[in-house]
């Protein structure tokens, strides 16, 4: 089974909301001191993709990113974690391209890449959220799509997928090729790579290709494509001034925080 | 060529997110001048379907639609969108709905954005706001296709008032095509019973500080003092601690309850996202720095395995 992970190197998420700065020409966050690291739902993605290898005893997991130069650390990652081969098409165009171009992108190194069985993407990206890549993936090359997958099994040449819902989780039958975006759920949390198999994934030669070597339509995709465009960026103002409960002992403060409580909850 | 369309799951009945979703599509199609189409998959109740009926110009309920298959209800919205040649399609924030916009997207030749909180139209290509960056920033996305395909944090949409006149129900003109390659075989839902987060007035939320599974019995029993419902954040459910249908953010339930307890949560932008709409935050936390209080209108700094029992005595005791 062929495997394709597609993957994101993002801003730190998590870096603090304090810091966090926009470029209002740009209309991107500004990277101040924050760290470039691979979208979760990506590294999700690459731990679904290597435990459904594990239960399969054999497939081959190619990890995929459109991007930058420094999204290469991200390539490297997944090969630490044991991906089998990585692919980078490089990114020399608007850095925030729209959805549409990024899979079309995908699309053709895909194509370019062989056959495949399972195409995998994170659900969406920590930055800009957008959450259609693996549906416009699925769009581009013309099979079925399964969103929200935290595990996948498989069974008489059939895959199993779980996926969340809003109110539980459903289990859906697919017969391979297809695109699944990944979830996050307790037993796909990314693994740590070992020491060794960082030190490897730094000598792994790595496929690069050039948009030009894709046959895409390089002008548009390079501007940033023909799907959307982000005409506003800002940072929300809220302030709300936090009032602390006080008092002399644990029991009075915490009377006094039963009373708002109950305020608010009478008032409802 | 200004119409707008609505995709409705019939399941979700004519609860406040429909609601939202309605009320979008009604004024978006008096802004553009257009018609207001209302596609169900699945039935309405009648009561349901005549509040519908009275804010939609025409409503198609395609009853073949109720068990959600995904190739064969894309292709059978597409079927039914195409031929109204709509400016904007409609949708809520369901699983279903989110799986399936960008595909409709793309089969009507149009633009897809997820989580709009607001809809601009006074240009030729419709505008989006979304937050993103985690919340930590808001984007104004411009569409450069038509139909603009949109599926709404419909909560934070005002329904539209009921008008004199009722749309005709009719049956939606379909014709099926099974797609086998994948199949939903199963279905289990963990909140039986429970109202939907969405909807709880009141909120009491753990996280990763709470430190395991039992700590969530204790916020249990606490929340039950003031009927409220129990959620987390990603922290406490990646850690096995809760189902994942309980966390709160921006990849969780979006939540806007009148009160919203957070009980050892660290208040992450990501978290925020999910819950900054609710009228009112407090917290129980720790750390006086952490960025939950920046949210709160009060809050306590204490360890909450101090403050939970004692909180929970006194609030039933006010019930009495
Ligand atoms: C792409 C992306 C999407 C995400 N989506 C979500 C999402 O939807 N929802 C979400 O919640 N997170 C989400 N996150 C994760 C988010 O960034 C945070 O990591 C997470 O919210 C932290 O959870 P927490 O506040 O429970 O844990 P922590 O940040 O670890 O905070 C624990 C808090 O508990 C306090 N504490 C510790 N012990 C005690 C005690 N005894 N008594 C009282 N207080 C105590 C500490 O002071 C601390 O403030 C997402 C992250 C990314 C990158």
């Amino acid at each position: 089974m062929n495997i394709v992970v597609c993957l994101k190197q993002i801003l730190d998420p998590l870096a603090p909301a304090r810091e966090f700065r926009v470029d209002n020409e740009k209309k991107e966050a500004v990277r101040g001191a924050a760290s470039l690291v691979t979208n979760i739902f990506c590294e999700n993605a690459i731990e679904t993709a290597l435990q459904t290898k594990e239960k399969l005893g054999a497939a081959k997991i190619t990890a995929l990113t459109f991007g930058a130069a420094d999204a290469e650390d991200s390539l490297r990652k997944a090969l630490a974690m044991k991906a089998d081969a990585a692919t980078h098409v490089m990114n020399d165009g608007a850095t925030n391209p729209d959805p549409l171009a990024v899979a079309q992108v995908l699309t053709a190194a895909i194509q370019k890449l062989g056959a495949f069985d399972l195409v995998l993407t994170g659900r969406e990206s920590g930055d800009w959220g957008v959450g259609q890549t693996g549906a416009l993936l699925a769009e581009l090359l013309n099979t079925p799509y399964v969103g929200f997958v935290d595990s996948i099994e498989s069974a008489d040449g059939k895959l199993k997928l779980k996926r969340q819902t809003d109110n539980g989780f459903e289990l859906v039958e697919a017969t391979p090729p297809l695109v699944v975006s990944i979830t996050n759920d307790e037993h796909n949390v990314p693994r740590i790579p070992k020491t060794r198999d960082v030190m490897m994934s730094v000598r792994t030669p790595i496929t690069k290709f050039t948009l030009e070597d894709l046959g895409v339509d390089v002008a548009t995709i390079r501007a940033g494509g023909d799907y959307y465009a982000v005409a506003d960026l800002s940072i929300p103002v809220k302030d709300v001034q936090c009032e602390f409960v006080t008092g002399d002992s644990l029991e009075q403060k915490v009377e006094q925080l039963a009373q708002r409580i109950l305020e608010v909850t009478r008032a409802l | 060529m200004n119409n707008v369309i609505i995709c409705l799951f019939a399941s979700a009945g004519f609860d406040r997110a429909t609601q939202g979703v309605a009320g979008a599509g009604r004024r978006l199609a008096d802004a553009l001048g257009g018609q207001l189409h209302a596609i169900m998959l699945g039935a309405f109740t009648a009561t349901d379907e005549a509040a519908l009926a009275a804010i939609a110009d025409h409503v198609s309920v395609a009853t073949e639609l109720a068990d959600y298959q995904p190739e064969t209800c894309l292709a059978a919205l597409t079927q039914l969108c195409q031929p109204l040649a709509p400016r904007a399609v409609l949708l809520s924030n369901d699983t279903y709905s989110q799986e399936l916009a960008p595909r409709l997207a793309f089969r009507l030749g149009g633009s897809a954005v997820a989580d709009g909180v607001e809809l601009i139209s006074h240009s030729e290509h419709l505008q989006v706001k979304r937050a993103v960056y985690g919340g930590k920033a808001v984007a104004t996305i411009a569409l450069k296709r038509n139909p603009a395909v949109v599926w709404l944090r419909a909560r934070a949409f005002e329904p539209a008032a009921p008008r004199d006149v009722t749309a005709n129900v009719e049956p939606a003109a379909l014709t099926l095509t099974t797609n086998s390659a994948t199949r939903i075989v199963e279905r289990k839902s963990e909140s039986a019973g429970e109202a939907r987060l969405e909807d709880a007035q009141i909120i009491v939320s753990g996280g990763r500080g709470l430190g395991g599974p039992e700590p969530f019995e204790d916020l249990k029993a606490l929340a039950a003092t003031i009927n409220a419902q129990v959620a987390a954040s990603r922290a406490a459910c990646d850690a096995g601690w809760c189902p994942p249908t309980w966390q709160v953010g921006q990849t969780g339930k979006k939540v806007a309850p009148g009160l919203y307890l957070a009980v050892a949560i660290s208040g992450a932008s990501q978290h925020l996202a999910g819950m900054s709409d609710s009228k009112v935050v407090a917290a129980i936390n720790t750390d006086a720095d952490a960025p939950i209080f920046k949210h709160c209108r009060f809050g306590i700094v204490e360890d909450y395995k101090k403050v939970v029992p004692l909180l929970r005595e006194k609030l039933a005791a006010a019930r009495q």
